[in-house]
């Protein structure tokens, strides 16, 4: 009984631990670039740097203006959500309730191998057939714009938001449906008015790690959306994207720079980007129930 | 959480790495780190494959990344010759020095810059005034310097490469240390040359720039005049040697202090008949008289 106590106890404290670490470590990020970041703006004040048009890291005076970055990820992330959620949300629907069993198990393996995909081959792909194409189709002086780079987001973006939306949907209890039939609801009905009201958290937990990806996705960015640090208007323009930032520049940055700091001014930014899409997430979600 | 991972991903990833390189330095002694411009990857890797044939017992990596990167890590010492298309700049040389680092300067060959258009452009000749109202977004329309009536894309280098410091200190700018001339914020930073070379062998409207080592047929080089009158001359090795051709470079090689032993004897093949050989073969320009 002692050792079974003492068993119970340890485990316990064990998985409280690993938890309180996870937590540990995002404070530890957050300050660690909090700490990086500070050093910028002793110089340049904080409103200029989000709201500065101009991004010239390495010019003499440098200018650190980082609101056409800041759009640019913006731009791209509606972009590939406007694209993926609906076609993502679909198509689990399509898996967890119409497709035939053997289909289905088919279908799932498919959309779990695009995940596999490494980014940089995907950007590559895009490169030499996506952006073409979106020059010729829309007439563009280049096709390396914030479109472009959406649509191959969009597909990194499916993957995640279908497996966990599929999830959420099966995990449903079945008498939800059984009920809802017997009640004479037609089979769309029962997904429309029950099945999927039911499973509204791990849907909208499904977008969101969607859109987390998206946010974060750097390598494909970087090669399909031209990179020009330029206020977007349209989703046909060129864009650079918070992400590509970091992952250009941070080569070359002398340590201790300005322009280092800026960086991870930029890492702090999409840092609470992040942050507050999953906070407005959550609260969606506790108003819901 | 996918989001946090991703950096956090990232930082553990390059810290590995720093440690990993710094450990192999240490325990390799008959290892040399090459690191440094993208422009020179293909240069440092065919003076290290000659080099190694003739000493087997030695391994050399060469990796790019861009000039700034290769001379950041000289200084942090995770490599052991920093390759550069430009000169070292102040402020890495004063940290260098406040590291107790004396870097030696190597020139070992001439680079030169082409400026490309798609072999489909009506226009082949352009001044460095033109070049400079192109790449700074005062000429928007391929009709003003003689081509069609179409939107000049402006493809550029990101800011990590001495290529595209070079080209705005020397073309933008005109070599006027006190003009603040800038790339239009409507360049698209191109992660790397090749990419460069893709997209302008892609679309007609573009105008790129790189070394001459990348030239091919899918691109069609500019022939620049310094001024109106000036002779238009294209980027040959030729024009580069006898310094007609306005726009080329030098490229160094940078070491820690005095080079010793194995990179001493790595410089000296560099700067003899053999790597200068391997400089011309890699369609760069050597700097001694064959």
């Amino acid at each position: 009984m002692r050792l079974r106590q003492l068993k119970e106890f340890l485990i316990e404290n064990l998985i409280l631990i690993s938890g309180i670490i996870s937590i540990i470590i995002v404070a530890l990020i957050f300050l660690f670039l909090l700490k990086e970041a500070i050093g910028l703006f002793k110089t340049v004040s904080l409103w200029k740097f989000i709201s500065g048009k101009n991004w010239y890291p390495i010019s003499d005076p440098p200018r650190f203006g980082i609101l056409s970055l800041i759009l640019g990820t913006i731009f791209v992330t509606l972009g590939a959500s406007i694209i993926s959620i609906p076609l993502g949300i679909a198509s689990a629907i399509y898996i967890a309730e119409v497709a035939p069993k053997s289909f289905k198990e088919i279908l799932k393996a498919g959309i779990e191998l695009l995940a596999a995909i490494p980014s940089v081959v995907l950007g590559f792909i895009g490169m030499n057939t996506l952006v073409p194409l979106v020059k010729k189709t829309f007439d563009l002086p280049t096709g390396l714009t914030a479109f472009s780079g959406s649509i191959m987001l969009a597909f990194m973006a499916m993957p995640t938001i279908v497996s966990i939306a599929e999830d959420a949907l099966t995990a449903v209890p079945k008498q939800y449906k059984e009920g809802a039939i017997a009640l004479g609801a037609t089979h769309w009905q029962a997904i429309r008015r029950v099945i999927l009201p039911a499973g509204l958290s791990g849907i909208v937990a499904a977008i969101m790690l969607g859109i987390g990806r998206v946010i974060g996705e750097t390598m494909a960015v970087m090669m399909i959306t031209g990179n020009a640090a330029v206020i977007p208007h349209t989703l046909l323009q060129p864009v650079r994207t918070l992400t590509a930032t970091i992952a250009a520049e941070m080569g070359e940055t002398v340590v201790g720079s300005n322009h280092y700091f800026a960086l991870f001014g930029i890492g702090l930014t999409l840092f609470i980007i992040t942050f507050l899409v999953n906070l407005v997430a959550d609260i969606a979600l506790h108003r819901k129930r | 959480m996918i989001r946090e991972n991703m950096f956090r991903k990232y930082l553990f990833t390059l810290a590995t790495l720093i440690f990993a390189t710094a450990v192999f330095a240490a325990s390799e002694k008959n290892s040399i780190q090459i690191k440094g411009s993208d422009t020179m990857v293909n240069l440092g890797q065919a003076l290290a494959e000659a080099f190694m044939e003739k000493h087997p017992e030695v391994f050399i990596a060469v990796t790019g990344g861009g000039s700034g990167t290769g001379i950041a890590s000289l200084i942090s010492g995770t490599c052991d010759i920093a390759m550069s298309s430009r000169e070292m700049k102040k402020a890495e040389i004063g940290q260098a020095k406040s590291l107790g680092i004396e870097p030696e300067e190597f020139l070992i060959g001439m680079d030169g810059l082409s400026v490309v258009v798609h072999p489909e452009n009506p226009v082949g000749t352009l001044t460095i005034d033109e070049l400079s109202d192109i790449f700074t977004g005062r000429i928007k329309n391929w009709r003003e310097v003689g081509g069609k009536d179409k939107k000049i894309v402006i493809l550029s280098r990101e800011v990590n490469s001495g290529t595209h410091v070079y080209f705005k200190e020397h073309v933008l700018r005109k070599g006027d240390p006190l003009s603040k001339e800038e790339f239009s914020p409507d360049s698209l930073l191109m992660s790397s040359s090749q990419a460069i070379a893709e997209e302008v062998a892609l679309n007609p409207q573009a105008i790129g720039y790189f070394g001459m080592g990348y030239l091919s047929p899918r691109q069609k080089a500019i022939a620049v005049a310094r001024d109106k009158d000036g002779p238009y001359i294209k980027p040959t090795a030729e024009n580069v040697i006898s310094k007609t051709y306005p726009i080329s470079r030098p490229l160094y090689l940078y070491t820690k202090n005095k080079p010793e032993g194995l990179i001493k004897e790595f410089l000296d093949f560099a700067l003899s008949p053999e790597g200068q050989e391997v400089v011309l073969f890699t369609d760069f320009v050597p700097i001694k008289e064959r």
